[in-house]
């Protein structure tokens, strides 16, 4: 299954790229899934805002799979991220000998 | 320095809402954003789309509606009612909706944000179809919509200086929880400060008032207090009672009341914008009075609008073709209209706001309100005096004469609240008493107020029979009828002499 998801940005703000910073590390770090990110700047393409209803920026759409998610905000919170957009945690391989009594 | 100098006050731009010019003096300032607030079912979504469409259809400065809480189609659906046609507007390309109403997505909220997305929207908005106005309803549904109340009321404040950018007339709705209290809930005045409108819905009396005030006008004058308005099938009518200026013409034109004897107590008839009131007690001969006065102008080819808040519209038909008259017949000559209703079937804006569509449509040259007082029992007294204010000031300036009634409340007479508040403004007062005289029951009229010329002081005995009224001889050796306590002084010397040799 293949992820879509939208970040919504107006131009080159502070939020904006710590946005897209983060929900790059949440994806590579988090996500199994394959995914596709693109980044649209609302100040270049005004008329994608208002066809979407953007109001908070930044804005992360999760377009598929269904159902359609939102989560705004600097994407800080990866535990938030994850649970606002449905998805499930990569489970985290252990480290040979860890867990082993 | 220059540039000092160059600075203007800020100017105003007409709404169009039926009033509104009239207490902001000339509209709400241009280039800025005016706060409306209001408790819930106080109007300001009407307001607000009224302002629009008005602003759009009147003066044709395109516009920009933000919802934040109803569907666009609710918005347009619930003013089809009032003939707005939105949509037709919407595909002219100049109404433009950006539809900010809730999502019906989940919205989880992490870190930092800002509302640049609906900022884009308007400016996108505003440039694409050239707008001047831009309408958001309401800001507190904002609130709902996202959890951090700083940062909304902030970008609140953002939104208000990027309009003010764009060059648009803002208007800003928001919610009060309390009709005297907090200016709005989340305190948005504080951020939209400029102009301040407060909608009311105040219960009265057992009816529900509804009233408009401007709490403040940046850089501008307006009228103070709070003014009654309602929402009828045209909008919002604001009646601006106590704003009324006393500047009508006056006619010396008389006309005649219907009645010969009457004419000479008045000196000739009453002026042609002149209102009458007739003053007397139940059955004291007041409806009568009013349907002379109809005759006497529907016989001359004189319309004629009768209000009726006692008696029913057949009843006052049998009762005139008693004395011979045929209301029917000007009924259907359209000379007369006869409106009957119960004072309280609607507030006291709503009467006054459905007398003057009638008189509009209607054309009158007299009017005949029986009675006045009636309207008394469902108002406050200062309710009832504005509206009593503003309906002689309209009939004034309209030159339509017109004949009031008010019953007093004792037999023998004495005064009524109708009487203390509208005296002063009526231009006559006719009074009609009981007077008891050896036991038996006559009556008593008198002019006891004729503005502009000289009338009869004595009070004449007034007679009612099968051919209408007919006024007699003045009484004598009766004093005090006016007070409602007729005693009789003792015929004077001179008199017992002529008799006693009659005899």
């Amino acid at each position: 299954m293949k992820y879509v998801l939208k970040l919504y940005v107006v131009g080159n703000t502070a939020v904006s790229s710590r946005a897209e910073r983060n929900l790059k590390n949440i994806c590579a770090e988090l996500i199994e899934d394959e995914y596709v990110i693109e980044v649209i700047d609302i100040l270049k393409k005004p008329k994608l805002a208002v066809d979407e209803s953007i109001r908070a920026i930044p804005t992360l759409i999760k377009e598929l799979p269904a159902p359609l998610r939102r989560v705004i905000g600097d994407l800080s919170d990866n535990e938030k991220v994850l649970l606002g957009l449905g998805l499930t945690r990569k489970e985290k391989i252990p480290e040979t000998g860890e867990y082993n009594e | 320095m220059n540039n000092v100098k160059a600075i203007e006050a800020p100017k105003k731009i007409a709404t169009g809402i039926e009033g509104l010019e009239h207490i902001t003096m000339g509209g709400i300032t241009e280039g800025r954003t005016t706060l409306v607030v209001g408790s819930s079912g106080s109007g300001k979504t009407i307001f607000a789309v009224e302002f629009l469409y008005r602003g759009i259809t009147e003066f044709d400065r395109p516009g920009v509606f933000v919802t934040f809480e109803e569907r666009t189609p609710g918005i347009m659906q619930n003013v089809k009612a009032l003939g707005w046609n939105l949509d037709e507007l919407v595909q002219q390309n100049k109404l433009k909706f950006i539809d900010a109403s809730p999502e019906p997505v989940p919205i989880t909220e992490t870190g930092d944000y800002d509302l640049s997305g609906l900022l884009v929207q308007i400016e996108y908005a505003v440039k694409e179809i050239g707008a001047k106005l831009v309408v958001m309803d309401s800001m507190g549904a904002l609130f709902h919509q996202f959890s951090n109340t700083e940062l909304i009321r902030r970008e609140i404040f953002r939104i208000a200086e990027a309009l003010k950018g764009l060059g648009v007339t803002g208007l800003m709705t928001a919610e009060r929880l309390e009709e005297y209290g907090l200016i709005s809930r989340y305190g948005v005045e504080e951020f939209v400060s400029d102009n301040v409108i407060i909608l009311r819905n105040v219960l009265e009396a057992e009816k529900c008032r509804r009233t408009i005030q401007v709490l403040k006008m940046r850089g501008n004058t307006h009228y103070k207090g709070e003014f009654p308005f309602t929402i009828s099938s045209t909008g919002i009518s604001i009646l601006p009672l106590s704003a009324m200026e006393l500047k009508q013409s006056s006619s010396t034109d008389r006309i005649s009341f219907g009645n010969a004897e009457l004419d000479k107590m008045t000196n000739g008839g009453l002026f042609r914008d002149s209102i009458t009131l007739v003053s007397g007690p139940t059955g004291g001969g007041k409806t009568l009075m009013c349907t002379t006065f109809t005759a006497e102008a529907c016989s001359h080819g004189e319309k004629v609008l009768l209000l009726a808040y006692e008696e029913s519209g057949q009843q006052l038909l049998r009762n005139a073709q008693s004395w011979g008259m045929d209301f029917r017949k000007w009924e259907q000559e359209g000379l007369l209209k006869v409106i009957c209703l119960y004072p309280e079937a609607m507030g006291l804006e709503d009467h006054l706001l459905m007398i003057r569509r009638e008189i509009e449509q209607f054309e009158p040259r007299r009017m005949i309100m029986d009675s006045v007082s009636a309207m008394e029992r469902v108002s406050t007294v200062s309710n009832f005096r504005e509206f009593v204010i503003g309906l002689t000031s309209y009939v004034k300036q309209k030159e339509i004469c017109s004949l009031c009634t008010s019953t007093t409340p004792k037999l023998s007479g004495g005064d009524s609240i109708t009487e203390a508040h509208i005296s002063t403004i009526t231009d006559a007062i006719i009074l009609l008493r009981y007077v008891e005289i050896n036991g038996v029951l006559r009556r008593g009229i008198a002019v006891i107020k004729m503005r502009g010329s000289q009338h009869d002081k004595r009070v004449r005995e007034f007679t009612i029979d099968g051919q209408g009224l007919h006024i007699g001889d003045p009484f004598k050796n009766v004093q005090n009828i006016i007070l409602g306590i007729p005693s009789i002084s003792g015929p004077s010397d001179k008199e017992q002499l002529e008799d006693m040799f009659q005899k």
